[in-house]
């Protein structure tokens, strides 16, 4: 009989524990995106990964060297790097970047593209926006016109150059 | 005043003063039929719409938000979805009783709700038995079910059938029993009786024992609508959707307005019993004079469906918060701990009005 009545009111003291809980959550700002709406104040996650682009600077240059390690280390083939061969000024022969071509409808965002580029010339952004109507559309071309890689120091400073990108890449 | 007592009776006066007498009473009779039917749908419209907004409110979402402003034009949608709906026939099952059964049901659950009185006028059954009468003509739905389950030729159904039996059966024992504890201490059985019983202090602040009674009475209530931790007959992880699964369209959705009909009717009753229905808050003092004056000024029939919808809520923040229970958890509840308790509750209650209430009156 004592354990009966300590068992009720020890039950009826758990469910209010549990009713007092659950009003907590019924008070607590809602989690849900209102998403069309709010797609200017919609909370995004920097390590989200939307889309592959180019980390260009200001001078419309890019750190691509076109080694092809990205294209090589891409499991279903997204990504194509297209090179050329130019003559620079003091007669040699160099391999530079033509067309860096990128299969959004073949990706699956698993990023090994990025971890595996030397130069962090890729990285994500958050834009998910991708629908079109035409899948050619998905393949983007990601080196924008007009624009070069970064001219690069003799071979001495590269070591130093690149420690120094990631850094960069890290700050963001 | 805000009272609809005044339109009710001009009502009356200009049909009888251009219709004979028998004539004006079908056509107040089907007015009232009318009337009562489009209550129910629009409680059950407005209770779909809170159910999905509190359990998403509960779960740190927002619910539906694009029918309308604040999705309020949701339940209007998912009923004329439901309404174009096919209804399925099904090969080998008892045609009959598989239609009888939602109509026990539907009955049921609008008979009871006929029995609530909404206002001071606004009153649709009362007689000198109403407790009785709501005790038993609650019960039909029981009926309703086993049939539905029973009918539907399925094994789930049957199992959601057998469960709602057991389950029915055993809490409208310790609901009966809180119930009676209330009319031992309103001395009558007839609604508007108990009401005016409370037209001074409400019965849960008249006695100690009316809060272990209206306790009982809510959960037994809850119990009864097949929801929340007690919805063993509809368990869909287990049963995928218990009696109902082969109603299809509008005869599901028609035990689905049951439901949630049956929902506010427990409510209602309860507030009838416990709170006082459509009185007024007053405090019974010399000092409250003016406050029982300002609470006088709000219209009786917001009185009945605030503290309604107030027992609702608390209906549905009980269902969000608790896990289901197993079938011997939920009988062992009933057996062994409600209707004890309610049996010494209305032993208690009996004494207090046969012997305290004598010696300090």
């Amino acid at each position: 009989m004592k354990k009966y009545i300590k068992d009720l009111f020890s039950g009826i003291y758990a469910l209010l524990q549990g009713m007092y809980i659950t009003n907590l959550n019924f008070w607590r700002p809602k989690v849900t995106e209102q998403y069309p709406e709010d797609r200017q104040t919609a909370r995004q996650f920097e390590r989200f990964r939307g889309e592959l682009v180019f980390d260009m600077n200001d001078q419309n240059e890019h750190k691509c060297i076109a080694c092809g390690l990205c294209a090589r280390n891409c499991p279903n083939q997204s990504l194509e790097v297209i090179t050329k061969s130019i003559t620079t000024e003091d007669g040699k022969t160099k391999k530079v970047l033509d067309k860096f071509l990128y299969d959004l409808g073949s990706c699956t965002f698993c990023s090994v593209c990025t971890q595996s580029c030397a130069q962090k010339a890729i990285k994500w952004t958050n834009n998910f926006e991708h629908a079109v109507f035409n899948r050619s559309a998905l393949v983007k071309q990601l080196n924008p016109e007009g624009s070069k890689a970064i001219e690069r120091k003799p071979a001495v400073a590269a070591p130093k150059a690149a420690p120094a990108a990631g850094q960069n890449e890290n700050q963001q | 005043m805000l009272e609809v007592g005044g339109i009710l009776s001009w009502i009356h006066e200009a049909l009888s003063s251009s219709c004979p007498e028998w004539l004006t009473l079908l056509i107040e009779y089907v007015l009232i039929g009318v009337g009562f039917l489009a209550l129910y749908a629009l409680i059950a419209l407005i209770l779909i719409l809170l159910e999905r907004k509190v359990c998403a409110y509960y779960q740190c979402r927002l619910g539906p938000m694009r029918a309308g402003f604040w999705g309020l034009l949701q339940p209007f949608a998912d009923m004329i979805k439901i309404l174009m709906k096919e209804i399925i026939p099904l090969l080998k099952n008892d045609k009959f009783l598989f239609f009888t059964a939602l109509f026990l049901v539907i009955i049921g659950s609008l008979c009871t709700f006929g029995a609530l009185q909404f206002s001071k006028d606004l009153v649709g059954i009362d007689f000198n038995v109403g407790v009785f009468y709501v005790l038993a003509i609650s019960s039909l739905g029981v009926l309703g079910i086993l049939l539905a389950g029973w009918s539907s030729n399925n094994k789930y159904t049957m199992i959601g059938a057998m469960r709602a039996g057991a389950q029915l059966v055993s809490y409208e024992l310790s609901s009966g029993l809180s119930l009676l504890t209330i009319v031992i201490l309103g001395g009558t059985m007839q609604l508007s009786g108990l009401i005016e019983a409370q037209s001074e202090t409400w019965f849960l602040f008249q006695t100690p024992f009316t809060w272990i009674a209206m306790v009982i009475y809510l959960i037994a209530g809850h119990a009864e609508t097949n929801r929340g931790p007690f919805d063993l007959p509809e368990a869909e992880s287990e049963l995928t959707a218990g009696y109902h699964i082969e109603y299809s369209g509008i005869t599901f959705g028609l035990f689905y307005v049951g439901e949630y009909v049956n929902m506010f009717t427990i409510a209602g009753i309860g507030t009838m019993v416990f709170l006082g229905g459509w009185q007024p808050f007053h405090i019974n003092a010399e000092w409250a004079a003016g406050f029982n004056g300002v609470m006088d000024m709000i219209p009786t029939w917001l009185w009945f469906f605030a503290k309604a919808f107030g027992l609702v809520m608390l209906s549905l923040w009980v269902r969000w918060s608790f896990p289901r229970l197993r079938i011997d958890q939920l009988l062992h509840l009933e057996w062994k701990i409600l209707m004890p308790i309610s049996l010494l509750n209305m032993l208690l209650m009996a004494l207090w009005v046969t012997v305290l209430v004598p010696l300090f009156a």
